[in-house]
């Protein structure tokens, strides 16, 4: 996917003047936040599963290329083909040519957020392979030519009236407004594409290389029909997916389902193992299994490496209070929220995403909902070091730090400025003692006032009461 | 070198290491993988058959019960005419002994072509815990009759209710071995809340689902 993270701050101020968008994210609290926290309390060890479900992403992490080579192995066994891709134009190829190979007109697919870090659904399209989104968030986003701006709930921006437009655009059917109705009404004009398409695309929650599996976690269905309708079916999934046991996802995916959506468990979890079987009544002939790196590896060898314990869960946006203002398309790639702030610089770049970490009060509600416990605040702030160090902050801030650090290392003088800034304050707030204006601060003062300073600084107040006692 | 051996050499890299892991240093981790230990487990000091209904009706599934199989066809029968649901229906082969006809249903013995109104299954096992169903693929489950039709009947034997996953995960190595194809864990019919976080029960798979618990 392109990369616009580079225009964070004009698409924030953008997103927090459109009030559609604050109709659309005006459920988020109440179904995500809520739901969560009632969800989580049916777990009377919530916190022990939460450092187990850590400790077990971290021990995958360490014996990566180990599971790797064990999900590989049985993998294989059970008669599925393992690619490997080393970045996202490679996992595009693969899958184009196992689309060419297999005489592939039509696909459907089921959500994959790696398949939007490669750009996937442009590249089978321009082509001439026909690309049907089928989780009913993705197929309004990709019906509205947009990314999403949710990891789980990709159309989350959009108003259903917004909807109602596009489907009745789109369907060239009589326009509806009910969202049970127009929910109805794509289940009757997807149902045609699963029942007819070729080659099924999803991506994996996760790889289990104990048994070779690869599976999927949904609600809708969709991503059963993906997995077992087509004759060909192609998961993609990033190498940091893979968990030793079957075990393991079991006792992660309580936190994981909680986490996401405050559901005690998601609809469908479906674990896939090989293509079909003989005498199996139905599943794809081929079943192909793409592990891919594209910039993972890299993350891995680096201080942010608890940021690929992610299981997507997407906790963290949803109690962002920066999030929930200014939705996820000002993040400008493919993950939004402290994750993103996290993942975008480490996957596109930091000198491509330089505002995205900054992006954060480093309230740390993320780090505290996070079901893995990724201290997204502290990889943020890892991350706004880094920019420092090298030289992508803007030249103002650069000199200013500069300034600040002198004038820190010389007492006599920050005693001065200070005594100085402490009167010229005074002066400024008048007799409401409130500052309306402050050259270069206006970010601040645009909303708000700033209180004035009392006139004195705080070392002449000490310096006089100590004046006064002795 | 091709892309598998740069992603392995890469990944060791990251972790330190130019090698594979020797003998010594896999052995912890082949332990792990044989021994299937189980996560830390909720507190589950309920019993499992109310508790699998009661997580039923909670997922918006409903529930029947009878004695023994030959009953089922009769409460599927009711459940259709109350609902009035169409009474052709698709099933798995492990019913088609059941005496159909004889309540009036017409009843074929292959997977839903995705036409079906109704279909009918077996449950390999059912999880207590969420008021799960455990779905295996195979020669007698066609897995697309839990899928396709609007309104999904599954059959559950009352013994073979479980307390949680992991629990059916032993079961299936015991009884199984290898896994099928596909495991499937449904839990209530499908859902949305992708418009407006609006739920809405019934998307791409079944509108309903409905439980016939067959007891002891």
């Amino acid at each position: 996917m392109h990369v616009s993270s580079q225009q964070f701050k004009r698409k924030a101020a953008e997103a927090l003047a459109n009030p559609q968008l604050h109709k659309a994210m005006s459920n988020l609290r109440a179904r995500m936040v809520t739901g969560r926290a009632q969800s989580i309390l049916e777990l009377d060890n919530f916190e022990t599963i939460r450092e187990a479900a850590k400790q077990t992403r971290d021990f995958a992490l360490a014996h990566l290329d180990y599971l790797l080579e064990e999900f590989e192995r049985n993998a294989t066994a059970r008669g599925a083909q393992v690619h490997w891709a080393e970045t996202g134009e490679e996992v595009n190829q693969l899958v184009l040519d196992i689309a060419r190979r297999n005489q592939v007109r039509k696909i459907i697919k089921s959500k994959s957020m790696l398949g939007e870090e490669t750009g996937l659904n442009h590249f089978l399209e321009a082509a001439g392979i026909e690309v049907r989104e089928t989780d009913l968030g993705e197929y309004i986003i990709q019906e509205a030519d947009e990314t999403p701006s949710h990891i789980i709930a990709p159309a989350i921006h959009r108003t259903s009236e917004q909807i109602a437009d596009l489907f009745h655009e789109k369907h060239k059917l009589p326009r509806k407004t009910d969202i049970g109705e127009m929910t109805r009404e794509a289940r009757m004009i997807l149902r045609p594409h699963f029942l007819n398409a070729d080659m099924g695309i999803s991506g994996a929650n996760f790889l289990v290389a104990q048994t070779g599996s690869s599976m999927i976690v949904t609600n809708e269905g969709n991503g059963r029909m993906t997995t077992t309708l087509p004759r060909v079916h192609v998961a993609i999934a990033g190498i940091e997916k893979v968990l030793p046991t079957l075990e393991d996802v079991s006792f992660i995916l309580r936190l994981l389902t909680r986490s996401a959506t405050g559901q005690s468990i998601s609809n469908y979890l479906t674990f896939t193992t090989g293509p079909k079987q003989l005498g199996d009544q139905d599943g794809p002939e081929q079943f192909h299994i793409i592990i891919v790196d594209a910039g993972r590896t890299r993350v891995l060898g680096s201080d942010l490496r608890a940021a690929l314990r992610c299981i997507r869960c997407g906790a963290c946006m949803n109690h962002c209070p920066v999030y929930q203002n200014i939705g996820g398309h000002p993040y400008g790639w493919v993950y939004p929220g402290p994750i993103g702030a996290v993942l975008t610089p480490a996957y596109v770049g930091l000198e491509n995403a330089v505002d995205l970490p900054n992006a954060a009060t480093l309230c740390n509600q993320c780090g505290v909902v996070c079901p893995v416990k990724i201290p997204l605040p502290d990889l943020m702030r890892t991350l706004r070091e880094k920019q420092v160090e090298r030289g992508l902050r803007p030249w103002s801030e650069r000199v200013g730090l500069r300034l600040w650090g002198w004038t820190a290392r010389h007492p006599t003088v920050y005693a001065w400025i200070t005594r100085i800034a402490a009167r010229l304050g005074r002066w400024a707030g008048g007799s409401a003692r409130l500052i309306r204006h402050l050259p270069g601060g206006s970010g601040w003062t645009g909303e708000r006032d700033l209180p004035s300073p009392e006139g004195r600084t705080f070392r002449e107040l000490y310096t006089a009461r100590a004046k006064r006692h002795s | 070198m091709n892309a598998r051996d740069n992603v392995l050499g890469r990944i060791r890299a990251a972790l330190g290491r130019s090698r594979p892991l020797t003998e010594t240093e896999a052995a912890p981790v082949r332990a792990l993988l044989r021994e299937n230990r189980r996560g830390p487990l909720p507190t589950m000091n309920w019993e499992p058959v109310s508790r699998f209904r009661e997580r039923c009706l909670s997922l918006s599934s409903t529930v029947d019960d009878v004695h023994d199989l030959q009953q089922v066809p009769a409460v599927v029968k009711r459940y259709l005419t109350i609902n009035r649901l169409p009474s052709a229906c698709v099933c798995s082969p492990q019913f088609a002994g059941l005496d159909w006809a004889g309540v009036g249903l017409t009843v074929e013995m292959r997977p839903s072509t995705g036409e079906d109104a109704v279909g009918i299954t077996g449950t390999y096992c059912a999880i207590a815990e969420t008021g799960t169903l455990m779905l295996l693929s195979g020669a007698s489950n066609p897995m697309k009759n839990s899928l396709l039709p609007e309104t999904h009947i599954a059959v559950v034997s009352e013994s073979r209710i479980l307390r949680c996953m992991e629990d059916g995960w032993d079961l299936l190595r015991k009884e199984h071995g290898p896994l099928p194809r596909q495991v499937a864990f449904v839990s209530g019919p499908s859902r949305t809340a992708d418009i407006e976080m609006t739920l809405v029960i019934g998307i791409h798979g079944p509108y309903r689902v409905h439980v016939i618990l067959v007891g002891a």
